[in-house]
C-alpha cells in the first residue's frame, strides 16, 4: 500500500446544481455554528465524509483559516494509510489536528478493552471525555441521513444532555434554515452540515472539487478473509478465527472505521470516476455491506447514538 | 401562489407529504423509493425480515418500514417524526420529508413544509377529503409551499372508478382554492401496487396526467426570481493582515451582483457590493441560496446579524408586527418572554395571542393561549428592530422560530404578516 496520492481528473459537470445547492446548504450551517457558539470543533476520522466537510469548512471561512480544530477519535485499531492521511491532510488545511485516543481510556481506566473485541463501542467514552477536557460546545459530525435509519431522523442541529446522550423524542423541531443553538453548560451540540448529502454526493464532490482521499477508498490488491459476510483485513488488531483463510483479493473499502469492523468490498474501481460509477450502480448501502457495528439489531445505531456516539 | 415561469429551475426538490397514516403515505414513499430505486438490496432485506417478523412468512415488505427509522415507530407502526430520504432520478435529485399526518403531530407537518418546495397531499379516495386533508392543506397554503400536489390514493379499492376520482379532485380544489392555493395538480394512484407513482398505470386509460415521479421531476419549484435582494449576514471574515473583510451569508432572496447599492439594516448605512466572492472565484451574480462572501465599497460598520438590501426597496424595520405561529411546545404559549430568531438575528419578544385558527374550516376564533400543535395569529413586540418581510413575498425573511430562554427549547414557528386567505 504504497500507491500515490489519487490526483483525480476534473469530473464531468453533470449535477452540478444540486451539488451547488448542497455545497451552500453546508456552508451556511458551518457558518452559523462558527457565528453563534464559543468552541466548536470538527469530528475528523479520515473517512471521506468528514474529509469533505473538513474541505467545505475550508471554503466556508476562505480567506481566513477555519476557526476551530480537528478532532480525532483513534482507536488504535485504524488503518495505517489513513493516519498518515490524516496528519498530512491537516497540515495541508493548516487546521490544529486533536487526537483522542481510545488507548489512553483504556490506561486511565475509563475503559476496558475486550480481548479479541472491536474498541467500536469504547470510543464513545473517549469521544466524550474529550469534549469535556476541550469544553467544546459544538461538535461536527460529517454524518449523513441516507447511511441509516435512526441518522434519517436526526435534525442538523442535534442537542446532547450532559451526559453526551441523544433523546430521539425530544428533539427540537427544525424549521427553515433556522437552527437553534441555545445549550446549557454542560451540553452540547452535534452538528450535521452533511445531512441532505448521499454518498453519491460525497464522491460528486469529491470528483469535482478534486479532493484527496485515503487511497484504501480505491482497488488494491489486499489480504483479507470472509468472516459475517464481510472481506476484513489482515490485521494484527484482527484475530482469525479458526477456519478463516487469508486470500488476496482486489478490494476497495467504501467507508473508514476501525480495522476490526470495517468490511472491503471486492472492486476493480482505481480512479474517482470509477468509484462513483461504482456507486450508482451499487444495489447495497455503504454501512450495510461494510459496517459490522452496524448489524447489531434492527435499532443498533439508535441504541449508540443515545450513548452518544458520532 | 406564483406563475411557475417566475421561478428557477431547481437542482435539488424538496417534497413533503401530509396524509394520515390509513391514507398510505409512507407506503407511497417506499413506492416512490423502491421504484425509483432509490432503496437499497440490503434496505429491503431488511424491510423483508421486519414484515415477516411482524406478518408473518408470507407478508409482504411493509414498504412502509423504509422510513419510520425509530424504535418507538417500527413498534407502534407509526411514523412520529420527520424522516428525510434521497433518492435521484436522471433529471433530478429529491429530499422527501415524510410528516407524520395526525393531529397531535401538526409540528411535524409545519416543518416538513417549512423547508419544501412541493407538498403532497395525500387522499383515501374512499374517504374522500376529510378534516384531515383540509387540514394538510390549510398547513402547505400558511407555510406557502409553492406548490401542492393532490395524490388520490387506493384507486384500486374503488376499481379505477373515475368519478370517484374527479369528485376528489374537484372537492379538493374548491378547499386549496379557499386557501389562496392554486394550480393544483391531482394523480390517481395506487401506492400498494405501485400504479402511477412511477410507472404509468394501465387501469386508468382516461388518466393522461403524468404520473407521481413524473410531474416532480419537470415541475418548476425553485426561488422566485423577481425578489428583491436580500442578505442576511452570518459571519464577518476578517484577514487583518491582508487587509481583507468580507461579510459571509446565504442570499436569502434575489440576486447580489458587484456594484449593487444596498442599505445595512438596521443601521441604515448605504454602500454598494464591491465583490461577490468565494473559495472558488469572484462571482458576476449570486442567487437566493447561494453561500458567498460580499465584500463592500465602504468602511461601514457590520455585524452577524445585520441584514443587506437594496436601498430601493428595504424589508421593513420593524419592532411591532403580527405573525402566524404554530405552536410546538408541551408547555402553552403564556403571556412571557421569548427569545426570537429572525435569519441570523436573535432578540427577545413578547408574545400576545389574538386569535387560534380552526385550520379544517380556515375560521378565526377568539384565544388568549395557544397549546402544541395550535395555529394562531399573535402580536409581538420585540426588544430590538428586525428587518422583516411578509412571509408571503419571502419565506427565508419573513419566517422566524420562537425560543423558551430556559430550557432552550424551540416552541414556536412564525410568519410574519396577514393570513393566506385573509
Amino acid at each position: 500500500m504504497s500507491a500515490p496520492v489519487q490526483t483525480p481528473p476534473p469530473a464531468p459537470l453533470a449535477r452540478t446544481a444540486h451539488l451547488d445547492h448542497l455545497e451552500s446548504e453546508a456552508i451556511h450551517i458551518l457558518r452559523e455554528v462558527a457565528g453563534e457558539f464559543e468552541r466548536p470543533a470538527l469530528l475528523f476520522s479520515g473517512g471521506k465524509d468528514s474529509i469533505v466537510l473538513s474541505h467545505l469548512a475550508v471554503k466556508a471561512f476562505w480567506p481566513c483559516p477555519v476557526p476551530f480544530p480537528l478532532l480525532h477519535v483513534d482507536t488504535g485499531h485504524n488503518f495505517p494509510e489513513v493516519l498518515a492521511f490524516r496528519d498530512r491532510w491537516a497540515e495541508r488545511l493548516g487546521v490544529r489536528l486533536l487526537v483522542a485516543e481510545v488507548e489512553e481510556s483504556i490506561a486511565r481506566g475509563r475503559v476496558a478493552d475486550r480481548p479479541g473485541g472491536s474498541r467500536n463501542p469504547l470510543q464513545t467514552v473517549t469521544l466524550l471525555d474529550a469534549i469535556a477536557e476541550h469544553r467544546f460546545d459544538a461538535v461536527f459530525g460529517g454524518a449523513r441521513r441516507d447511511e441509516e435509519k435512526a441518522r434519517a431522523k436526526e435534525r442538523v442541529f442535534s442537542l446532547r444532555d450532559e451526559f453526551g446522550q441523544w433523546d430521539p423524542r425530544r428533539q427540537r423541531p427544525e424549521l427553515w434554515d433556522l437552527y437553534n443553538g441555545r445549550h446549557r453548560p454542560g451540553e452540547h451540540m452535534r452538528v450535521f452540515p452533511l445531512s441532505n448529502w448521499t454518498e453519491l454526493d460525497v464522491w460528486a464532490s469529491i470528483a469535482r472539487e478534486r479532493i484527496d482521499v485515503p487511497e484504501i477508498y480505491f482497488a488494491h490488491r489486499r489480504a483479507v478473509f470472509r468472516r459475517d459476510g464481510m472481506w476484513l483485513a489482515d490485521s494484527p488488531h484482527l484475530p482469525r478465527r479458526p477456519g478463516e483463510q487469508l486470500e488476496l483479493r482486489l478490494v476497495r473499502y467504501r467507508t473508514v472505521g476501525d480495522v476490526t469492523c470495517t468490511g472491503a468490498v471486492e472492486s476493480t474501481a482505481a480512479t474517482v470516476e470509477e468509484v462513483l460509477a461504482e456507486t450508482a450502480a451499487t444495489r447495497v448501502t455503504e454501512r450495510g455491506a461494510t459496517r459490522a457495528d452496524d448489524r447489531a439489531g434492527e435499532a443498533a445505531m439508535e441504541d449508540r447514538k443515545r450513548e452518544g456516539y458520532f | 401562489m406564483t406563475a411557475s415561469s417566475q421561478r428557477a429551475v431547481a437542482g435539488l426538490l424538496r417534497v413533503a407529504t401530509a396524509g394520515s397514516v390509513d391514507d398510505g403515505k409512507s407506503t407511497l414513499l417506499g413506492r416512490l423509493l423502491h421504484d425509483a430505486k432509490g432503496v437499497l438490496a440490503d434496505q429491503l432485506a431488511a424491510v423483508a425480515a421486519a414484515s415477516e417478523r411482524r406478518g408473518g412468512p408470507d407478508a409482504a415488505p411493509d414498504l412502509s418500514l423504509l422510513t419510520d427509522g425509530l424504535r418507538a415507530e417500527r413498534e407502534q407502526g407509526i411514523t412520529i417524526d420527520v424522516a428525510y430520504r434521497y433518492v435521484a432520478t436522471a433529471r433530478r435529485t429529491f429530499v422527501l420529508a415524510d410528516t407524520p399526518g395526525h393531529v397531535e403531530y401538526t409540528r411535524n407537518m409545519v416543518t416538513g413544509a417549512s423547508t419544501a418546495d412541493v407538498a403532497l397531499v395525500l387522499v383515501d379516495v374512499r374517504h374522500g377529503i376529510t378534516a384531515q386533508s383540509r387540514r394538510h392543506a390549510a398547513i402547505a397554503a400558511l407555510l406557502r409551499v409553492p406548490q401542492v400536489v393532490l395524490v388520490v390514493n387506493k384507486m384500486d379499492l374503488v376499481g379505477w372508478d373515475r368519478s370517484a376520482y374527479e369528485h376528489v379532485a374537484a372537492e379538493f380544489r374548491t378547499w386549496s382554492g379557499r386557501l389562496g392555493i392554486r394550480g393544483v395538480v391531482a394523480v390517481p394512484v395506487s401506492a400498494l401496487q405501485g400504479d402511477n407513482v412511477v410507472a404509468p398505470s394501465e387501469l386508468a386509460p382516461w388518466y393522461a396526467g403524468p404520473t407521481l415521479l413524473e410531474h416532480l421531476e419537470t415541475v418548476e419549484a425553485g426561488p422566485e426570481r423577481t425578489r428583491s435582494l436580500r442578505f442576511p449576514v452570518q459571519y464577518v471574515v476578517r484577514a487583518p493582515e491582508q487587509g481583507y473583510r468580507g461579510y459571509a451569508g446565504r442570499v436569502a432572496g434575489g440576486a447580489v451582483r458587484p456594484g449593487d447599492p444596498v442599505v445595512v439594516l438596521p443601521s441604515g448605512a448605504r454602500t454598494a457590493v464591491a465583490a461577490v466572492e468565494t473559495y472558488d472565484g469572484p462571482l458576476e451574480s449570486a442567487e437566493e441560496g447561494r453561500s458567498v462572501v460580499l465584500r463592500l465599497a465602504d468602511d461601514v460598520d457590520v455585524a452577524r446579524g445585520d441584514l443587506l438590501a437594496p436601498a430601493a426597496d428595504p424589508p421593513a424595520l420593524t419592532r411591532a408586527f403580527e405573525a402566524t405561529v404554530c405552536w410546538l411546545a408541551d408547555e402553552p404559549l403564556g403571556p412571557r418572554r421569548y427569545l426570537l430568531k429572525h435569519t441570523a438575528r436573535t432578540t427577545r419578544a413578547v408574545v400576545e395571542v389574538t386569535g387560534v385558527l380552526d385550520v379544517t374550516t380556515a375560521a378565526l376564533g377568539p384565544a388568549s393561549g395557544l397549546s402544541l400543535n395550535d395555529l394562531g395569529r399573535v402580536r409581538l413586540r420585540t426588544a430590538e428592530a428586525v428587518a422583516l418581510d411578509d412571509y408571503a413575498a419571502n419565506r427565508r425573511t419573513g419566517a422566524f422560530i420562537l425560543i423558551d430562554e430556559a430550557s432552550g427549547a424551540t416552541v414556536a414557528a412564525g410568519m410574519a404578516g396577514p393570513l393566506p386567505w385573509a
